[in-house]
């Protein structure tokens, strides 16, 4: 399996990324590095075992519905890199 | 008499399939200890998962996954116990995570059905084909800075059901009798309140076109319409512009559009042309959700009545027509208000009173049923003072204005305006006999042959009474004075 350079440009760009030109061959071959070894695991043959999802052997922890947090605004915000009153601030974003 | 475009080269029948999403009932979120309640002041209601601090965990609410199992045994679907939760991959302002957990290959809830009715009177069943459970997004304000939008946080990490069909509908009014139907499944079983205005409840709706017989043709979604008239124009006006595009020879292209209402049209939704890939992956902070076959049995067990049974028992139990008591259980509220009065009574004059004099009541106070001035007790007494002829039919419509207007009961009003019937045959004989005094020439004409004045008669009589006097006695006086 070898990733070529539009879908690399692409993963990129899903994920936020900018790059130069000059870096995409560089981070295609880094890429494509990883996705070789882990591609070994297609060697491994897993007939008739079923997919495992983790190895936690405990089920999901559920919460009883109570409300017992928010009310904490200002710890939020203050994190925020823009806000204006009781709101996060974006540049403007309409459709 | 299915929904039809005729083009120039024919015509085209719609193929729409809706996804709704649907704002479950819970204190807190799901997957935050933070408050659902609406219209709280903005960012109050965030905690530090829903705001995707690092390091921070989601743990699941239990609540939420009942309200989600509730609705898929009210939608007759099948319940997976096995599910999973996944994270679905896209940059917007009103999602800090940078993903939605959201529930992708293994749904909690799978293959189900609704019956919907027509105006017809006709019955479809439109398939579900699951529902999930997800996360609501934040809520971006625009119009309060020329160059920034506002990022309110309170809604993100509500739990959201995110319910499917399949794509048989074929009509617009059939999408707009699906989405109350649904709504209405769900606002019984009391696991979304399906308010539209307050967006507890909004469509995503597929449209494609197609010729009679064919395969299904490109399809476009128009997201987040929150109006059931909203969801039925959209229909109408993407169909035809799809229509319109085949038929100059043109493709359609999948792709997200939005429901402009103001100028009815649909619009390419820029901003996700490149949002069909969201490189789903198991989210690694979540096991799979394991529920047992029995703790399932046990909510089937104690879920209320749904719409279609209680609209079938209603039939059975009180007498009255498919139609009126369809129309009785459309709320639950109006419902019990219903049957409250009928139990025991006249099933079929109950139902009049209920969709009669009290809606039209309502309607004139601006009252909905829960606030109405006059109760489904006080009603049913009226109805026992009718049969046990304290008071006649005409009557009563006076007793009824007057409930409503001061909110005492029917004993009271008939005692202080003394409008217990008049059954003394020597009354209604004296009034009878002053009326055909009155009338001399009437009297001659309907004894000539005349037959239509005998309601005349009738009406001078109740008039002379104050409209108190028993009517069947009245007519039976009556009759027998003119013909003798």
């Amino acid at each position: 399996m070898s990733l070529d350079l539009a879908t690399t440009r692409r993963i990129a760009k899903l994920a936020r990324i900018g790059l130069e030109d000059a870096e995409l061959e560089t981070v295609r071959q880094k890429l494509d590095g990883i996705l070789g070894w882990v591609d070994q695991l297609s060697e491994v043959d897993v007939e008739g075992v079923p997919p495992m999802v983790g190895t936690e052997t405990e089920a999901l922890r559920q919460r009883d519905d109570a409300v017992t947090d928010g009310n904490c605004r200002d710890a939020i915000l203050s994190c925020a890199p823009e806000k204006s009153g009781p709101f996060y601030t974006v540049p403007k974003v309409v459709e | 008499m299915s929904y039809v475009i005729e083009g120039k080269t024919g015509s085209w029948e719609i193929v729409v399939g809706l996804e709704v999403h649907a704002q479950v009932v819970s204190k807190s979120k799901l997957f935050s200890g933070a408050s659902t309640t609406f219209g709280a002041e903005p960012n109050s209601q965030v905690s530090l998962i829903d705001a995707a601090f690092p390091g921070m965990l989601p743990v699941i609410n239990k609540e939420c996954v009942v309200q989600a199992v509730r609705t898929g045994l009210g939608l007759n679907a099948r319940i997976n116990l096995e599910s999973r939760f996944d994270r679905k991959n896209y940059f917007y302002a009103d999602l800090p995570q940078g993903y939605q957990i959201s529930q992708f290959a293994h749904p909690i809830v799978g293959e189900g059905t609704i019956e919907i009715e027509l105006s017809s009177g006709e019955t479809r069943k439109i398939g579900i084909t699951r529902l999930h459970m997800e996360q609501d997004a934040g809520k971006l304000i625009h119009d309060q800075d020329p160059t920034k939008s506002m990022v309110d946080l309170n809604r993100a990490g509500v739990a959201l059901m995110e319910i499917v069909s399949e794509p048989d509908i074929r009509e617009p009014e059939e999408a707009g009798a699906y989405l109350r139907k649904l709504r209405q499944i769900l606002r019984y079983l009391g696991t979304c309140d399906g308010n539209m205005e307050e967006g507890s409840m909004r469509a995503d709706v597929n449209v494609s076109v197609r010729k009679a017989g064919e395969p299904f043709r490109t399809r476009c979604e128009i997201k987040n319409v929150n109006s059931i008239r909203f969801v039925m124009q959209a229909i109408e006006v993407e169909a035809a512009r799809q229509v319109e595009i085949w038929e100059n020879g043109g493709e359609v292209d999948q792709e997200t559009r939005l429901f402009d209402a103001a100028r009815g049209e649909t619009r390419t939704m820029r901003s996700k042309e490149d949002a069909h890939d969201y490189r789903y992956f198991p989210d690694p902070d979540l096991l799979p959700l394991v529920i047992e076959q029995g703790w399932v049995d046990a909510l089937k067990a104690a879920l209320p009545e749904l719409p279609d049974a209680k609209r079938t028992r209603f039939q059975s139990d009180y007498g009255i027509p498919f139609y009126d008591a369809g129309v009785l259980v459309a709320e639950q509220s109006v419902a019990d208000f219903y049957e409250t009065i009928a139990k025991g009574r006249d099933g079929k004059l109950a139902v009049s009173w209920v969709t009669g004099d009290l809606f039209a009541a309502l309607n004139r106070t601006g009252k909905t049923i829960e606030t109405s001035p006059v109760s489904a007790e006080a009603l049913g007494k009226m109805l026992d003072l009718i049969a046990d002829g304290t008071i006649n039919g005409k009557i009563a419509k006076e007793v009824f204005e007057d409930m409503v207007e001061t909110g005492e009961g029917p004993d009271a009003i008939v005692e202080k305006k003394g409008l217990r019937q008049v059954t003394d045959t020597g009354v209604i004989d004296a009034a009878i006999d002053a009326v055909m005094a009155k009338n001399a020439d009437k009297v001659t004409e309907y004894r000539s042959g005349k037959d239509k004045l005998f309601g005349f008669f009738v009406g001078q009589v109740m008039k002379e009474t104050k409209g108190k006097a028993n009517p069947a006695l009245v007519n039976d006086a009556l009759k027998a004075k003119l013909d003798g």
